[in-house]
């Protein structure tokens, strides 16, 4: 039983994660239709950061913050990039950020060497039903559910939200109104960055970050958020978490070098899942 | 061809000074790579008057609207609105996936540093009654007929000096196109907003418009007050919608007269 509890709470954290870095990936597509393939970079670029200020004597809370918006900072010059220039579609864009995470390797490797690294988080532990359960993992959870709300309320509450989305599902039209569409995009590249980076922050204590630790993270953050189709927030949550807790049974209860091959199995199958369901529709549409 | 104050119709709302154009299309190019979509387009609207460019498809009527509307830039030319232009686009191009409201809303987004006043889409639902019933729907869900409301009253929340609508027909039942002619007609002679209808139904933008300029091959052949226009030879070629291809709105004029 307290095996039990360990493996769900630290699971729903991990998850957590996945959902943060997804939520960025909904953002980003939401406003461009551009698949940010750069999205793990950025919650690598905050962890190592902010491990750094740490060690260089900044305190906790603000060596995060600092972090966080090094990537958002990092979504900026990314959107900037990949949608700065009108007409660019989401496909080349697409082929941009994979292009920059891979150059961000190069940068990373050059301040941050090829190490592993990570730092301590919210210190202590909780014991509940027996199981000993760190207090980041509250933490992670909890910085979750408010990033989701807020986003969620602000896409659909707020009009700039609303025109965020609008960029997407009808560029003349945004146009026609005078929304500025390049201008928008890179808000949500760089809204994008900042939830990459608060994943970044949350995650680099539970698990040590290393340069291509993008890779893990944007597998399984791309797995949750394709549950959504890319642009809905509440499956990407519910994606992030299930894959968290799903990963962290198989390593618990079997091995851990399995636990990846869940996230590749399940976006496999959704995405065959939802070719099958679409191909008819875009038919259709002609898009 | 001269710009500004030719053939002024009164403009009700503008008072004292001589009316300078809304619009002022002044020999403007567009070229879409090697071709050219407007070849020396010069055109005026003044305030409070009613113009229609009519044509067959493919006559440069939408990219010379693009590049009114700021969406595009003249390769020559110049273009200059006073105040501010809202468009009415072809094919109403609704937000499919907000309610109408939020459309409208979304209309205001130029005034969105004037504050709540002027997203507060009442005024809209004083002019378009009928987008009162609906303002929950999803726009994705509506009829062409509602869907081009919609898109008026969009233009309208950005509270414009001149309304450019695209093609205001299109793949519309007559019966709601009259209707739609029927607010436009009201909205320019109450409200004095300016209007410059694009359309392929000649007969219909001439009837609603006082002046007008028959486009061609990205060329104007013709202009003149309506009345004189359509008796003329020109334009019942342009009626019939050019040699090439008979465009559907072709059909929408016989209907018209029924």
């Amino acid at each position: 039983m307290s095996e039990f509890v360990q493996y769900l709470v630290s699971g729903l954290a991990v998850g957590c994660s996945f959902a943060l870095l997804a939520s960025g990936l909904v953002t980003i597509h939401r406003v461009t239709r551009v698949v940010n393939f750069a999205q793990g970079m950025f919650a690598v670029v905050a962890g190592l950061t902010a491990g750094s200020l740490l060690s260089a004597g900044l305190p906790h809370g603000l060596a995060e913050a600092v972090a966080v918006l090094t990537a958002g900072a990092a979504g900026l010059l990314v959107g900037v990039a990949a949608v700065g220039r009108r007409g660019t579609s989401p496909q080349s864009a697409l082929i941009v950020t994979l292009g920059i995470g891979f150059l961000a390797y190069a940068v990373e490797i050059v301040i941050w060497g090829e190490d592993p690294r990570s730092f301590p988080g919210l210190g202590g532990a909780v014991e509940i039903a027996g199981a000993h359960l760190q207090k980041q993992y509250f933490l992670v959870i909890g910085a979750a559910a408010l990033a989701f709300a807020a986003l969620g309320l602000f896409f659909t509450r707020t009009l700039l939200g609303k025109a965020l989305g609008a960029c997407a599902s009808n560029p003349y039209a945004a146009r026609a109104v005078g929304i500025d569409v390049t201008r928008m995009g890179l808000v949500a590249f760089t809204l994008g960055g900042v939830l990459g980076g608060v994943a970044g922050v949350l995650v680099t204590p539970l698990q040590s970050l290393s340069y291509n630790s993008d890779v893990l993270l944007i597998t399984n953050g791309f797995a949750a958020a394709i549950l959504g189709g890319l642009t809905r927030l509440g499956p990407a949550l519910a994606g992030g978490l299930a894959l968290g807790v799903a990963e962290s049974m198989v390593a618990g209860y079997y091995e851990a070098s399995y636990q990846s091959v869940v996230a590749l199995a399940l976006m496999l199958a959704v995405m065959v899942w939802r070719a099958s369901q679409h191909t008819a529709l875009q038919e259709e549409a002609s898009l | 061809m001269t710009s500004s104050t030719r053939d002024s119709a009164a403009p009700p709302g503008a008072p004292g000074a001589p009316a300078a154009a809304v619009v002022a299309v002044d020999d403007v190019v567009v070229r879409h790579g090697t071709a050219t979509a407007v070849d020396r387009v010069t055109l005026t609207v003044a305030p409070g008057e009613a113009v229609a460019l009519v044509g067959p498809n493919g006559a440069g009527k939408t990219s010379l609207v693009n590049t009114i509307m700021g969406l595009i830039r003249p390769a020559a030319g110049r273009v200059a609105v006073r105040g501010r232009a809202a468009l009415v686009p072809e094919g109403r191009q609704m937000f499919p996936d907000l309610d109408v409201e939020d459309n409208l809303r979304l209309g205001a987004w130029p005034l969105r540093s004037r504050g709540a006043a002027a997203r507060d889409t009442s005024r809209v639902y004083e002019v378009l009654p009928d987008l009162a019933g609906i303002r929950r729907r999803k726009a994705g869900t509506l009829s062409g007929g509602e869907q081009q409301m919609v898109a008026f009253g969009r233009a309208l929340m950005a509270d414009p000096d001149v309304l450019v609508i695209d093609e205001l027909s299109l793949g519309l039942a007559p019966l709601i196109t009259a209707a739609l002619a029927d607010h436009l007609r009201e909205l320019n002679a109450v409200r004095g907003l300016a209007l410059l209808l694009i359309e392929q139904n000649a007969r219909l933008a001439l009837e609603l418009c006082t002046r007008a300029y028959v486009l061609e091959s990205g060329r104007v052949r013709a202009e003149g007050p309506s009345a004189r226009l359509a008796e003329s030879a020109e334009v019942a070629a342009a009626y019939l919608g050019g040699p090439a291809e008979p465009p559907p709105a072709a059909g929408g004029a016989e209907g018209d007269g029924a």
